[in-house]
């Protein structure tokens, strides 16, 4: 059991970093309750893999500390920390049997065989592996394979964390459900702390409580799947989370409000006497394409866009439309009349967000 | 430059691997394969660039027949999978590869290699070497290099597909774009039921070798011939619920049946299978003919901008799509409405009867 706390962690691979750009992880302090589901999620190179090695232990951080339960661990080997791991590729004796398989780690630490034998069939069920127990485990399929990988990891009573990085990669896309929903089952019935470190927003969202999103070597938001689909705390995850991301434009404040290309929205005195005293001239808003109000006819208090392009995706479409020198993107239901070449849009002040320096400001005034 | 394929068949070892397959491809058209792995789609386009030979059947290239004719006699290029580029050649280089084959002047070669990185988007990496440069930028290199000869077929074997999707939707919008302006004939195939909608054109169905159905898009997603055809093209998948019609009303179990409504009235008494599209089933009631259903939550899953709900009861299981983010604990009963009005009607072994008129609008 545990939690696992970052302390001024940093990372860099340079011996004598200079600057920020040196970090593959900035400076971070964060926590990771006992028994939550997380993920980290980022795109490639956002120092995601970094992170987990940090805390796997096979990786010593540059800068700052990591604990788990409140006791420095930045020097203890991998085997050491109780953490069990599951990669991409299953890690398994394939010429073993899946029940040795599942034994290994229990006989390895000399437990009594009637002791590995009851644990063994109680994993065995949980995983739904009783009905290949004798198979040798290179006659296994993918999905098989690598939940004989997470069970060697449940045997262990000492375990205190699970840690997945990209472990579906691997299975059949028609599969990937059924485990996902297995790796949730083995959260909710082991109170176990459990990190799934990957780049995919499904995979992210439908295991983890809470989400770390990592961009540029720090966490620019730690929340549910919901905050970050509908308050996305930082630019890059409007744009990140979601299918096609949030819209996002560069915008002047003005009297009234913000404005571009000569478009003006407004916006409540709340928000301008907020704006009026930011410094920064890197302002933009933000709404997400399910969030734009689309009309086919001239409406009021409606911007007219020029249409670019439909793109029908069956149960939805994306439109595409010019606004300005801007492109905004709209999702329009089945049944929703589509506009040919103009559109009339409105952007609804409650899912307007403002960015300064690319982060979220002025949620409370909403 | 038009496509054709006559009754073409391919044998290897034995095996079938495609099977009486007729296909007409307009110029400047875009066609999208779409099937599972090992459905075909591989093999019928080596057959298109000619790098094999079909054992049945006839190739018609603007009317004249190439069946016989080597991939390096028609004017055809390929992007793969994997991003295949020159490893010891600068960016430029490997754009500028095929022109150079082709013995065109250095001042078309510059030309022609810096209008189609500009395109692309890779003007300033073309003094790199592709294994600097990052997965994304590799592949469109390749695909630079496949589009800079003005070949009248290319053809793409799910180039995205080792891409993070972010970079995927891009790079998808994109290569739509750059074939809006050519007259050349695209041929991408795809593993995925969104990609082939979002890259519009035509898309031809693949399944076991076999071609299921064909034609523009939108219209085969909406009125599939088949449960094969009609579960190959949706994600998360139709879903399909055995049940029984009588004299009056139809019915799926016990607990749950309906009225035949105006669309289902001409039905004759029996089994049918009848599909219902995810994104069709909702939480709250929509028409009064909605059939509500008690069913257990098995998993939620959420996409980041969409909730994938697989619910079950003693009977079926269904998946339902939706918008937004909805958690949902495991085993959690609820309440959903199924708009019968939005049912597929399949006769048992699989043949499309009845579509849903009421959802198909402009």
């Amino acid at each position: 059991m545990a939690e696992i706390q970052l302390k001024s962690l940093a990372h860099s691979y340079e011996k004598s970093p200079t600057g920020a750009h040196d970090y593959a992880l900035r400076e971070m302090n964060h926590v990771w309750d006992q028994g939550g589901a997380y993920a980290l999620l980022g795109p490639s190179g956002c120092g995601k893999s970094t992170l987990l090695n940090i805390i796997s232990g096979l990786l010593t951080p540059s800068e700052g500390e990591v604990l788990f339960d409140g006791v420095v661990v930045n020097h203890l080997p991998p085997q050491q920390r109780n953490i069990a791991q599951v990669f991409q590729f299953p890690v398994i004796y394939d010429s073993m049997t899946v029940f040795d398989n599942l034994a290994f780690p229990l006989r390895n630490m000399k437990i009594a065989e009637a002791k590995v034998m009851s644990k063994v069939h109680e994993i065995a069920e949980i995983l739904e592996l009783h009905p290949v127990l004798n198979k040798k485990a290179k006659n296994l399929s993918a999905d098989e394979k690598q939940k004989v990988s997470m069970g060697r990891g449940l045997v262990r009573d000492d375990v205190s964390a699970i840690l997945f990085d990209e472990p579906l990669t691997v299975i059949d896309p028609q599969l990937k459900w059924k485990l996902r929903r297995k790796l949730k089952q083995i959260h909710e019935q082991f109170n176990l702390t459990m990190i799934y470190v990957t780049h995919d927003q499904l995979e992210a969202s439908t295991f983890a409580e809470k989400i770390a999103v990592m961009y540029g070597g720090q966490i620019v938001q730690f929340g549910t799947p919901r905050e970050l689909f509908e308050n996305p705390n930082h630019t890059f995850v409007g744009y990140f989370i979601g299918s096609p991301g949030m819209n996002l434009l560069e915008v002047q404040t003005t009297a009234n409000g913000v404005s571009f290309d000569g478009i003006e929205i407004e916006l409540s005195d709340a928000r301008k006497a907020m704006l009026a005293k930011v410094p920064s001239k890197n302002i933009k808003v933000g709404i997400r394409p399910e969030f734009v109000h689309v009309w086919d006819k001239p409406s009021e208090n409606g911007y007219e866009c020029e249409v670019q392009h439909v793109e029908d995706l069956g149960t939805y479409k994306i439109l595409t439309m010019k606004l300005g020198q801007q492109i905004i993107k709209a999702r329009l239901d089945e049944d929703h009349a589509v506009p040919q070449q103009k559109a009339y849009i409105s952007f609804p002040e409650q899912w307007l967000k403002i960015y300064v320096d690319e982060y979220l400001i002025g949620e409370e005034l909403v | 430059m038009s496509l054709k394929l006559e009754n073409v068949d391919q044998v290897v070892n034995g095996q079938n691997h495609l099977t009486n397959v007729n296909l007409t491809l307009e110029p400047g058209s875009f066609n999208v394969l779409l099937g599972r792995t090992g459905a075909g789609k591989t093999s019928l386009m080596r057959l298109m660039a000619g790098l094999d030979k079909p054992t049945n059947g006839k190739i018609i290239m603007n009317g004249a027949n190439v069946t016989g004719i080597t991939v390096q006699k028609r004017n055809v290029s390929m992007v793969y999978q994997q991003f295949i580029n020159y490893s010891n050649l600068t960016v430029r280089e490997n754009i500028a590869s095929p022109l150079r084959l082709a013995k065109a002047s250095e001042a078309e070669i510059n030309k022609r290699v810096m209008e189609t990185a500009d395109m692309l988007r890779i003007t300033e990496f073309l003094h790199r070497y592709p294994l600097e440069l990052s997965g994304g930028q590799q592949q469109r290199t390749a695909m630079a290099r496949a589009l800079v000869k003005d070949a009248s077929l290319i053809l793409f074997d799910e180039p995205l597909v080792n891409l993070d999707y972010k970079l995927r939707e891009e790079l998808r919008f994109e290569l739509r774009e750059l074939f809006k302006a050519r007259n050349a004939i695209a041929v991408y195939a795809t593993t995925e039921p969104n990609e082939a909608l979002a890259l519009g054109g035509t898309t031809t169905l693949l399944h076991e070798g076999r071609v299921i159905q064909s034609g523009p898009s939108a219209a085969v997603y909406r009125e599939p011939v088949d449960v094969y055809a009609a579960d190959l093209f949706s994600e998360p998948p139709i879903n399909l619920i055995p049940g029984n019609v009588t004299d009056n009303e139809v019915t799926f179990d016990e607990s749950v049946h309906f009225p035949l409504h105006q669309d289902l009235k001409s039905l004759t008494p029996g089994g049918y299978k009848f599909g219902i599209r995810p994104s069709h089933i909702g939480l709250v009631p929509d028409n009064d003919d909605d059939l509500e259903l008690s069913m257990k939550v098995e998993l939620a899953e959420i996409s980041g901008s969409e909730t994938f709900l697989h619910v079950k009861n003693d009977h079926f299981n269904l998946v339902m799509q939706l918008s937004g983010v909805h958690a949902y604990r495991s085993d959690a009963t609820i309440n959903i409405y199924l708009p019968v009005h939005k049912l597929f009607v399949f006769t048992l072994d699989g043949k499309m009867i009845q579509s849903p008129t009421r959802l198909i609008r402009g």
